[in-house]
């Protein structure tokens, strides 16, 4: 066997493995997503919307990590953009009477406004100061949302109650499990979108300025704009999460966004696995289930037994779920 | 003829389940014959933890009614879940206690926000939200909410009290309002608008508003001095009620001092004022003060006090919280006992909505609920009192917010 062709061989070893392990891939999401349709129609009403909840907090952790993940920039204060998409969809509905449909897209504009407009003086801070300042956006946000010139739009204080949409078309479904499916349909649309975007030019040049902002600029990337956009698209994506929130919970408030709203998402991002899009639904989990568990441990020592969880979770995987899943998958197929 | 046997067997147990179902048929979820399951929500972490007392204080009382033989014959199983006064929560864990937990009434939830949030998810599942932990007015809206009700004095009625006593004790009064920019602070003056009826108009002489979010209401004090206001109705939460009382004393602005009853606490907001400063100041009251020395050896304030020492040690005698939480709690096992031959939801909404002059242990002499199917609010009456330099001294008589208009 010559060089050449051991290096062949070897090349087509890699793409035979490549091809095994994306089929491995493959499989394993249509296995979850056939497991996401189906669950509803098992479990009770009060189980799909928990559910649902899980798949609204992963679609606002899949916008944060197209920021932290892929862009390197660290946000503390997604809970803001999350806030606001939430209020708009519930002024819509509650003043203006739109479809809860179109509060998404309406949602997702203001926010991507909001996040582009928020991402241009945020641009001169790195790090733990952009995490600073957008930890300030997340505490001043519930102050605003009680702010009296507001107030005719708010509610205050006092929250926007919204009506809980019907399924349409006779649909034989609860009104928990169309708003799961609805949520679902909408998840998985943004998940595609985000995929694309993250494999396209674009989501190269944006992971380029994640890993070496100079060496991305010398490239010929706009480093500024894409950063700007970048924030932009992932305030969109936590957007249309929130409105989708308050769609499902039926209620605004500004005591509903706090900051711990904020580290809420980040915790579940990082638990997910920074830069893997799927870590989004491992997240989301664990926002919604693990402090009931903390609680069903010790009502008292909830917030202990969360922490503790949390370190111990960490502990095993460093580097997220998506770590995890990765290092088993390596071993299995060195195997 | 076995199996005939068997077949007759089987008709009579037939019959029997039957007649059982029968039996039980004025039972609803939630309810067995040995069991009642109450479900509460309220925050056991978060940034409003410390009213987490007032859930360890109906757990205790529930524990004491187990241990006294229940009620209508059966114990009640009380499951208790975190919300962390975050709303959403607060809807996740209502709907396990509904759906999941199948419990038969949910109790006492804390917060107007979080009561808001499932508000709407109650009456339409038509489970009750009984007593609910907020002197928002919402909350007693028989109409458009059957299955919800409070229980302290809602902030409208405490407003009327105010009114009532400026226009029996005060000549040309001009009074002068400090209040929270939101539901709480409006709740008060539409009660006192209400209470003043006609009048309202050129009796008040400024309102001056602040946001919570504001550093200090000195600016607000100095205005409605300069107003010309006799009397200052102080709507405020603690720490600006507090900054208020040190305001309107140094710049010499002696009017006749209102202080909600949200402020009231000695330790919290007297005490940072100066008590020097907060001499003479009114405010109105429904609750006994454990720290209050003229209730020494009242026997309800004893009952509560052994009550304390034997089911909830761990508990704080002088915090408001568990008096607070024992007087609810008694309620709740008033309404339960007067609901025995008709245990279901609608059974206990009318039981609550049919309460004639019951007195809690810590309720101060002579301040009875009273409910009706058109007056969802228990507590409506409050006592006024002065502080003295020390203490609160309570003075005049019992007065009633539902009708003190006239």
């Amino acid at each position: 066997m010559t060089v050449q062709q051991e290096e062949v061989s070897a090349v087509e070893a890699r793409q035979e493995q490549q091809a095994r392990s994306v089929s491995a891939a493959t499989i394993s999401s249509l296995v979850v997503l056939a497991a996401l349709v189906l669950c509803p129609f098992f479990i009770s009403g009060f189980q799909t919307f928990q559910l649902n909840l899980m798949l609204i907090y992963a679609i606002a952790i899949m916008g944060l990590n197209l920021l932290t993940g892929f862009n390197g920039q660290f946000s503390l204060g997604h809970g803001a953009f999350y806030a606001i998409g939430a209020y708009t969809a519930a002024i819509l509905i509650d003043t203006f009477g739109v479809s809860y449909v179109w509060t998404l897209p309406a949602a997702g504009v203001i926010c991507f406004v909001s996040g582009f407009l928020f991402g241009l003086p945020a641009l001169r801070l790195e790090g733990v100061y952009l995490a600073l300042a957008t930890f300030a956006l997340a505490v001043a946000t519930p102050q605003m949302l009680k702010l009296s010139i507001l107030e005719h739009w708010t509610g205050g204080v006092q929250g926007i109650v919204i009506r809980k949409p019907k399924a349409p078309f006779d649909l034989p479904l609860s009104q928990d499990q169309w708003l799961y499916f609805f949520t679902l349909f909408v998840g998985l649309l943004l998940y595609w979108a985000a995929r694309n975007m993250v494999k396209s030019r674009s989501g190269r040049a944006i992971m380029a300025i994640r890993d070496n902002p100079l060496a991305a600029r010398s490239m010929g990337v706009n480093v500024a704009l894409y950063k700007s956009l970048t924030f932009g698209v992932s305030a969109l994506f936590t957007g249309i999460a929130g409105a989708l929130g308050a769609i499902v919970i039926q209620f605004v408030a500004p005591d509903s966004f706090t900051f711990v709203l904020s580290v809420a998402l980040l915790v579940g991002l990082v638990v997910g696995g920074v830069g893997w899009l799927p870590g989004a639904i491992v997240g989301g989990a664990f926002i919604v289930f693990v402090p009931n568990i903390a609680e069903e441990i010790s009502k008292g020592l909830s917030g202990a037994m969360y922490g503790l969880m949390l370190i111990l979770l960490i502990y095993v995987m460093p580097t997220g779920a998506g770590g995890l899943i990765r290092t088993v998958t390596d071993r299995l197929t060195r195997r | 003829m076995k199996d005939r046997f068997k077949r007759v067997g089987g008709l009579s147990a037939v019959v029997g389940f039957s007649v059982i179902a029968f039996a039980a048929a004025a039972q609803d979820t939630g309810v067995t014959d040995t069991t009642i399951k109450i479900g509460l929500v309220q925050p056991f972490s978060g940034p409003a933890s410390a009213y987490s007392q007032i859930a360890y204080t109906n757990e205790a009382y529930i524990n004491m009614i187990n241990d006294n033989g229940g009620v209508c014959g059966r114990q009640i199983e009380l499951i208790t879940y975190d919300d962390g006064y975050s709303p959403p929560k607060t809807v996740e864990q209502t709907r396990k206690l509904v759906e999941s937990d199948q419990v038969f009434l949910i109790f006492n939830g804390l917060g107007t926000p979080t009561n808001s949030a499932i508000h709407d998810y109650m009456n339409i599942k038509e489970v009750p939200q009984l007593f609910v932990a907020t002197g928002a007015s919402k909350f007693g809206d028989p109409e458009n909410f059957p299955w919800t009700m409070g229980w302290q004095p809602n902030y409208i009625a405490e407003g009327k009290i105010y009114a009532r006593y400026i226009l029996d004790n005060i000549d040309d009064a001009k009074i002068g309002i400090l209040y929270q920019n939101d539901d709480y602070g409006k709740d008060y003056i539409n009660g006192l608008r209400a209470g003043l009826g006609d009048k309202a108009d050129d009796m008040i002489v400024m309102e001056q508003p602040y946001e919570v979010a504001d550093p200090t209401v000195d600016s607000q004090i100095i205005n409605l001095k300069a107003s010309g206001a006799n009397v200052f109705l102080n709507v405020a939460t603690p720490k600006f009620a507090a900054q208020a009382i040190k305001k309107a004393a140094e710049i010499g602005w002696e009017a006749t001092h209102i202080v909600n009853s949200v402020s009231n606490s000695v330790g919290s907001v007297l005490k940072p004022a100066g008590f020097e400063n907060a001499v003479g100041i009114i405010s109105a009251n429904y609750g006994k003060d454990p720290q209050d020395p003229q209730w020494e050896g009242d026997p309800g304030l004893q009952k509560w006090s052994d009550f304390m020492d034997k089911y909830y040690p761990d508990g704080d005698k002088t915090s408001s919280f568990t008096v607070f939480g024992y007087g609810v709690t008694q309620t709740l096992e008033h309404v339960l006992k007067s609901s025995c031959d008709d245990l279901t939801r609608a059974g206990v909404m009318k039981a609550a909505a049919s309460i004639t002059d019951f007195e809690t242990d810590t309720a101060l002499p002579g301040i009875k609920i009273n409910t009706s199917a058109t007056d969802f609010y228990p507590i409506e009456q409050m006592q006024l009192m002065r502080f003295n330099g020390e203490r609160w001294e309570l003075f005049g008589d019992v007065i009633d917010g539902s009708n003190a208009t006239n």
